[in-house]
């Protein structure tokens, strides 16, 4: 075996370990990769900030199901991925981090730019390591990917130091990996899913409350056919918009703090709920003491953590969502054929009737202005249901989760858990590289946007036209409607531009045209389709989109936060109502 | 609250340590003790922890560790099917006059003197929780100097091993039956 360097090691390790792509950033000490990475069949993407490639490599994750790759230097250049970790591990997004360490002698000196990442990121990370022996970087590489990917998916980080990668070493590629404290349990019980089955059998008013973790599975095939075969209605999180289309008539809409009035009733009036790789997380469950309080629960998930961490599990099945939702199928498929059904059709007829009555909607915005809900919803609708969609954090990302229509999964990319400001645009420049053929839309807040708009220096130059759109109503929205309804409208720090100053700083088309994109402005609602369509016929550079709305829109429905699901509010001091006796 | 111990087997690598730690920390799990060392498998170390959570908490304690690539497997040790021990040095003033009162005490608690000098004693005695907590007691009048107390470590009883599945895995609440619909 001829001998090669640490560095050389590691990029046909990357190669072997199926990477195409990789979002970085160089530095001192994981500068030695830089260079075999030079002759390397695999992409590297020359991003702005490091922030920006942790994100990429999340976009990139979640847009193609496969392992995104982010790398940086050591010190500051390893603590700008932090955020990135963090999101990915709290939204199961398979990710591995590549960050240079200093030489294995310097470490624990206080070196220059030396942080110990790995003690920082262990909270944050599915695993970490720290690779001081060049022979390890093959094997280390290997399990990070193995763990990215398998199991409940999530960030490994595999800190190399800088010696090792400098060292003389040889490469072989593990065929097999020792990780004997890991063993993810894919195939369900069957003795859990007979019962599942019995209960979704005897139940009146079932619901399936599918998760990110059915995305993550694939699962959204599988999904359908449960859904049809049973006739049950779904509600879908924020983190599985797309596992089930918008358009079928059973889907209710994503539940929780902005979800539906028909969703969130679902749970709340529930005597069974069904979920599928979702984690009951506080957004959705409102005041966990008054959640859902006649429902049974079946709670399948990967990970055997999450079953009754937040609520009871009265039938727990640890597996993979498609496995689980495949044998359900067959045992309800078996049962159906014995003649025994489930008998839904009340609950149905009331939730259609919810559905139908407190469908989601906005105030009209005053004369002239622009309605941030109305140009999302368009820009749904004329880029067709094909489109990528990421989004930041606030009112716009609540508005894209309700007013564009999902119908396949990994077409809507966005910081669930973590609630990451700044992800947007850098996500879409991921999910644009791992998807070239689909179109992308980055929908933004400007505040957002103006965490992380550097990246579109690299989508200009690298090529990855992606588009953006600002919803831009010169604060933070969404700081801002919890100071109108909890701090009595004072307005503490929310607005982003000079109080009473007709210029709008920065001026975003002019920055886009600065960052070699093209930039567009929209102000009256009747430019909102045209503009839009302008934007799509622009697919050789990045566009950005300066829609300026009115800033008093808010999300509607709401559920205050530790309020209960039952204090729901349709609109503003707008409680909807139930007729009970019809369930 | 009540106490569980928990036996550990983790590999040993680096950093291993800092990550249960942190788990426990960052999840609000109080830990009573922790006790690491190795075992008869070169590559694995033991760790025995004592935490003080209801059951409840206890499975999200148990699950959460579980989820920790290095850790191999965790048994609860039943009190009532295992032996445990806590090893303490204890330094106790030890004038002409007492001297013979400390070394009776240390006969009685089959304990053991270690180290002497003029006007001290060191004692070091090995036993359950409650045991070394009456020894202290008894010593207290002479004037204690200083203490120094590991971990408690524990073991299952019988010919068993862990590895064998002698010991009961750590008990998850059993979901109650499902009621008709």
């Amino acid at each position: 075996m001829s001998e090669i360097t640490g560095a050389q090691s590691l990029v046909k390790s990357l190669e072997a370990a199926g990477a195409r792509n990789i979002f970085g950033i160089p530095g001192g000490a994981i500068l030695p990769a830089y260079d075999p990475l030079m002759d390397s069949s695999v992409r590297h993407i020359l991003v702005r900030h490091e922030q920006g490639a942790g994100h990429a490599a999340q976009g990139y994750a979640a847009a193609t199901g496969e392992v995104g790759v982010c790398m940086a230097t050591s010190g500051p250049g390893a603590t700008n991925l932090v955020t990135p970790l963090a999101d990915a591990h709290m939204d199961s997004v398979p990710m591995v981090a590549v960050t240079g360490q200093v030489g294995a002698a310097l470490i624990g000196t206080d070196a220059f730019q030396e942080a110990d990442i790995r003690g920082i990121t262990m909270p944050i990370t599915k695993h970490n390591f720290l690779v001081t022996d060049p022979l390890e970087i093959p094997t280390k590489i290997a399990e990070a990917f193995h763990l990215a990917r398998t199991g409940r998916p999530g960030p490994v980080l595999v800190d190399i130091a800088k010696s090792a990668l400098q060292a003389t070493t040889s490469f072989t590629w593990p065929t097999e990996l020792q990780l004997p404290g890991y063993r993810p349990v894919t195939r369900p019980h069957a003795k859990q899913i007979r019962e599942a089955a019995r209960l979704i059998g005897d139940a009146r008013r079932p619901v399936l409350y599918v998760g990110g973790g059915v995305i993550r599975a694939r699962a959204a095939k599988e999904l359908r056919v449960l859904a049809e075969l049973t006739g049950i209605p779904v509600v879908t999180t924020l983190m599985a918009r797309g596992a089930f289309p918008d358009s079928h008539p059973q889907h209710l809409g994503m539940p929780g703090m902005h979800g539906t009035v028909a969703a969130v009733a679902a749970l709340q009036k529930s005597d069974l709920i069904i979920s599928l790789g979702a984690r009951f997380d506080d957004r959705v469950t409102g005041n966990l003491e008054h959640f859902a309080p006649h429902a049974l629960v079946i709670h399948a998930d990967i990970d055997p953590a999450e079953i009754g961490k937040n609520r009871h599990a009265d039938v727990p099945i640890v597996g993979d969502a498609r496995e689980v939702i495949s044998d359900l199928v067959v045992t309800l498929q078996a049962a159906a054929e014995n003649g025994q059904t489930g008998d839904y059709e009340q609950w149905i007829g009331f939730l259609a009737g919810i559905k139908k009555k407190y469908a989601l909607g906005w105030e009209q915005p005053p004369a002239g202005k622009l309605s941030p809900q109305s140009v999302i919803q368009r820009l749904g609708q004329i880029s067709g249901p094909e489109t990528v969609f990421t989004s930041g954090v606030g009112q716009h990302q609540m508005w894209a989760a309700q007013f564009i229509g999902y119908e396949n999964p990994n077409t809507w990319i966005n910081s669930g858990g973590l609630g990451t400001m700044g992800f947007s645009v850098p996500a879409a420049m991921g999910a644009k590289v791992g998807r070239p053929d689909a179109t992308v839309w980055s929908i933004d807040g400007d505040g957002c946007f103006q965490m992380t708009n550097q990246e579109l220096a690299t989508c200009a130059i690298e090529n990855i036209p992606i588009k953006v759109a600002i919803i831009n109503n010169d604060n933070l929205g969404m700081v801002r409607q919890w100071q109108t309804l909890f701090y009595e409208q004072r307005y503490s720090n929310t607005n982003l531009q000079k109080h009473g100053g007709p210029v709008r700083i920065p001026d975003f088309p002019k920055l886009a045209e600065a960052y070699g994109c093209v930039g567009l402005a929209c102000d009256r609602p009747e430019d909102v389709d045209a503009t839009i369509e302008k934007a799509m016929e622009i697919n050789d550079v990045p566009v950005v989109v300066d829609f300026r709305v009115h800033k008093d829109a808010m999300v509607w429905p709401m559920v205050a936060a530790g309020a209960s699901n039952d204090d729901i509010q349709y609109a503003r001091d707008l409680a909807p109502e139930f007729d009970e006796d019809a369930i | 609250m009540t106490k569980h111990t928990l036996s550990v087997l983790v590999e040993d690598k680096p950093g291993v340590l800092a990550r249960i730690a942190g788990l426990f920390s960052r999840r609000g799990f109080n830990i009573d003790s922790l006790a690491v060392g190795p075992t008869e498998h070169p590559e694995i170390s033991r760790m025995t922890i004592v935490v003080n959570v209801e059951s409840l908490p206890l499975e999200q304690v148990t699950k959460q560790l579980n989820k920790l690539v290095e850790v191999i497997k965790i048994v609860e040790l039943d009190p009532e099917q295992s032996v445990t021990r806590e090893l303490v040095l204890v330094k106790v003033s030890a004038t002409p006059e007492t001297r013979g009162q400390v070394l009776d005490t240390v006969q009685l608690f089959r304990a053991k003197v270690i180290d002497v000098a003029t006007d001290a004693l060191t004692i070091q005695i090995t036993g359950n929780a409650g045991k070394i907590a009456d020894f202290l007691r008894v010593l207290e009048p002479f004037g204690i100097r200083e203490i120094v107390q590991s971990g408690m470590v524990g073991i299952g009883r019988g010919a068993r091993s862990v590895s064998e599945r002698s010991l009961k895995p750590v008990a998850i609440p059993a979901p109650p039956p499902a009621q008709a619909v």
